[in-house]
């Protein structure tokens, strides 16, 4: 029996994940802001075979609270094996263009909120020389483009920061794994028309089951937005600069 | 939210229609206030208009995929309405449990087997979906929450079983599960020479056998006329639990929309001739998996697209025991008219009563059949079926049609005017519409 956190509980993405844990009798605690959805989320999954299941309701954004979250969920649980980071908000990039407030509050959300949370759970985990942080980026975040470069930017930094911890955590034998889906048809993209290139957030969260397993590093999901990615990163900025994307 | 109004079509890919679609994401919020018309759609595998909504919006419910609470002391699951029968399989066949009834796809949702009230295999044992339903919560578009059970809002449980989406929308319902031993069935295969011979074994099965149905091959005549195979089969018992058992996986999809000329008359009587004889002894006795014996379409993903983009029309229709000679005769005239069927099925319902107002199954003789739609001809034909229909005092199954008359409607489902009381304002649907037509 694994003991899993799962923070943005609320996620599609999310949700999908944890069937999976549930499925095999893990025990789980679910963070996310909606007690409500929470409580919806954790009974499905208490069916679903979990052997063990509660939930804290918490706005992620107040990261002096992050502290005793993390407490509750590890007194709950007796230890912690893996964690999940699933939260984000995809902001509108027009509007952060226009105010700088906004820009300021997506790469709180989708960034530093995420680097509390990572500071304490680094802290905790690392005497304890086993277990699995996983946060979900985006492939928004391999280079910087015109139509989403705010939210892009904060996922990338996310990266950069998972790297420096992983590498950290390596004697620890503590496995960081970063995650990087591309299009997922869930709530953040219902407006998004959608084409040949979606997946759906039950395979996305096979993947990040099995990145989990396998300690990987990164992992692309579906697979084929790494050969995607590693062109557009190739790309001469010259020639870049003056695509539309 | 904002959404586009985008071309929809259901099972049948027959009618087209052009409509919103907004996605309910959790149990709690209200129905979505938008300007037009609403109606649930589940995993769209009815075949008509039942769950289209031309002009105005669709709910779909997908998302509503949440279980409650399961008792494995009684079998009561309690779900949301979004949540699949192929969910529920996975969920509890390992814990010994399955499905009360089941329609011939896993692929459809339980808001959408309560509201068409579909039957399967053991109608003759089980009744249908909807008595199977001990109680469910139907939201209404003024915000009330209605808890129905036969004690509680009884109209409205009596209006909302078979009630075609039209009375609000099915939030999460409870589900009366039944114990099994073992995943595997003991089944039976029987070849039968005509109609007489299928009442026979019907009659004989029925009592023995838990599902039975039967496909008919729609492309003989004369002699052979109304021949076919007979199925039956029961979950196995304690003492025939197989020592070892393997369960595969493998799907296919139908990558591409055949074109129109693929499914012709002679394409379609081969592969009758053939799935006829594919077994030379009279008799196959055989321990399968649940799957390919409740669902062997399910296994081709998307088979629909074997029609083309025209689509194809499934026609299914139920008459009494004592007018079943009718089946002979819209057989005969099936086959007289050149336009062979693909997949005929034919089954007998028992006289276990649907709670549900505009139910279709009633004991009887059911037969189910599709045509790929080669223009005016196919419709000409089927309305010349309603004809015999009706005078036999038969019904047709609203799920499976997109292009019975209002006339028609009404003169089979009588009971309309009274049902019509419990829709609500704000939900309608493009199969109603057409119906209520005056
Ligand atoms: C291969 C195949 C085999 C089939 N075999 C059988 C069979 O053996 N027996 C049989 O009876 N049927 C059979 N069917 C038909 C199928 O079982 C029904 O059409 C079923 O209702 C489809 O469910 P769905 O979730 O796809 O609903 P949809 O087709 O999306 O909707 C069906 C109706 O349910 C309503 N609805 C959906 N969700 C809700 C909700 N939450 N609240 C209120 N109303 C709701 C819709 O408005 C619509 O009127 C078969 C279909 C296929 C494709
Ligand atoms: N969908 C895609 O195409 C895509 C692509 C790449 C990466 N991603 C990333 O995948 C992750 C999961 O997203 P998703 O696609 O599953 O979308 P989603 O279902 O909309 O999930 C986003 C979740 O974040 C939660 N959240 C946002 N701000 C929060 C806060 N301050 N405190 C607590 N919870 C907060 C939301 O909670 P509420 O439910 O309460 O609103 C919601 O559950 C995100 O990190 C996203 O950036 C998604």
């Amino acid at each position: 029996m694994r003991k899993v956190l799962i923070i943005g509980a609320t996620s599609a993405i999310a949700q999908e994940t944890a069937k999976i844990y549930a499925q095999q009798q893990d025990a789980l605690f679910l963070v996310g802001r909606d007690a409500e959805k929470l409580e919806v989320i954790a009974a499905d999954l208490k069916v679903r075979g979990a052997s063990k299941i509660d939930y804290t309701s918490l706005d992620l954004n107040k990261c002096e609270r992050h502290q005793d979250m993390l407490q509750q969920a590890d007194s709950y649980l007796e230890g912690i094996d893996v964690v999940l980071i699933a939260y984000g908000t995809l902001d509108d990039q027009k509007e952060c263009e226009q105010e700088y407030s906004k820009t300021k509050r997506s790469l709180h959300t989708n960034f530093l909120s995420v680097v509390s949370l990572l500071t304490l759970l680094a802290n905790m985990m690392e005497p304890q020389n086993y277990g699995c942080i996983a946060v979900i980026t985006s492939v928004a975040g391999v280079r910087g483009r015109q139509s989403n470069y705010v939210y892009g930017a904060a996922k990338g930094a996310l990266s950069i920061f998972l790297q420096g911890l992983r590498n950290r955590l390596q004697p620890a034998n503590i496995s960081v794994l970063d995650v990087k889906p591309g299009f997922v048809d869930t709530p953040m993209t219902a407006e998004f028309k959608k084409g040949a290139l979606w997946a759906k957030p039950e395979d996305i969260a096979k993947g990040i089951y099995k990145g989990i397993e396998k300690r990987k590093d990164v992992v692309y999901l579906p697979w084929f937005w790494w050969p995607i990615m590693t062109i557009i990163s190739y790309i001469p900025e010259p020639i870049f600069k003056r695509m539309k994307l | 939210m904002k959404s586009m109004s985008k071309k929809y079509q259901s099972w049948g890919r027959f009618p087209k229609v052009s409509q919103r679609d907004n996605p309910l994401q959790w149990r709690t919020l209200p129905i979505p206030d938008i300007p037009c018309t609403v109606l649930p759609y589940g995993l769209g595998r009815s075949y008509g208009d039942v769950c289209l909504n031309n002009g105005g919006s669709i709910l779909t419910t997908r998302s509503l995929n949440h279980f409650i609470s399961f008792n494995t002391d009684t079998g009561i699951l309690r779900c949301e309405a979004g949540v699949s029968l192929a969910e529920i399989l996975d969920l509890c066949v390992p814990q010994g449990w399955f499905l009360p009834t089941t329609p011939g796809t896993k692929f459809v949702t339980i808001g959408g087997a309560i509201a068409n009230d579909v039957h399967g295999k053991n109608h003759h044992k089980a009744g249908t979906f909807g008595r199977n339903v001990p109680q469910f919560e139907l939201l209404r578009s003024n915000g009330e929450r209605l808890l129905c059970s036969p004690t509680s809002n009884q109209e409205y449980y009596a209006a909302t079983i078979g009630g075609l989406g039209l009375t609000g929308l099915i939030i999460w319902a409870e589900v009366q599960l039944k114990p099994i031993c073992h995943r595997a069935m003991s089944t039976e295969l029987i070849q039968f020479s005509g109609l007489e011979e299928f009442f026979e074994i019907s009659a004989q099965s029925d009592q023995l056998y838990d599902y039975t149905v039967a496909w008919v091959d729609c492309g003989s005549q004369g002699e052979a006329l109304g021949r076919g195979l007979f199925f039956r089969g029961n979950h196995v018992t304690e003492e025939e639990i197989p020592a070892s058992w393997h369960v595969s996986s493998r799907t296919l999809t139908m990558p591409m929309d055949f074109p129109s000329f693929a499914l012709n008359k002679w394409t379609v009587a081969t592969f009758n001739w053939m799935y006829y004889h594919k077994q030379s002894s009279k008799v196959i006795k055989e321990l399968v998996d649940y799957n390919p014996f409740f669902y062997p379409l399910d296994a081709i993903l998307q088979w629909n697209r074997m029609y083309g983009k025209r689509g194809f029309l499934q026609y299914q229709f139920v008459v009494s025991y004592e007018d079943h000679r009718i089946i002979r005769d819209i057989l005969q005239v099936i086959a007289a008219s050149g336009s062979s069927s693909f997949l005929a099925v034919l089954k007998t319902f028992g006289d276990l009563k649907s709670p549900g107002m505009l139910s279709f199954p009633r004991p009887g003789v059911t037969l189910a059949l599709d045509f790929p739609i080669k223009g005016a001809a196919t419709f000409e034909l089927l309305e010349r079926l309603d004809a015999m229909v009706r005078e036999a005092g038969g019904v047709v199954y609203p799920c499976k049609d997109a292009r019975l008359s209002a006339r028609n409607f009404q003169t089979h489902y009588p009971q309309w005017n009274e049902f019509s009381k419990y829709i609500d304002p704000r939900f309608s649907s493009s199969f109603w519409r057409r119906v209520t037509r005056t």
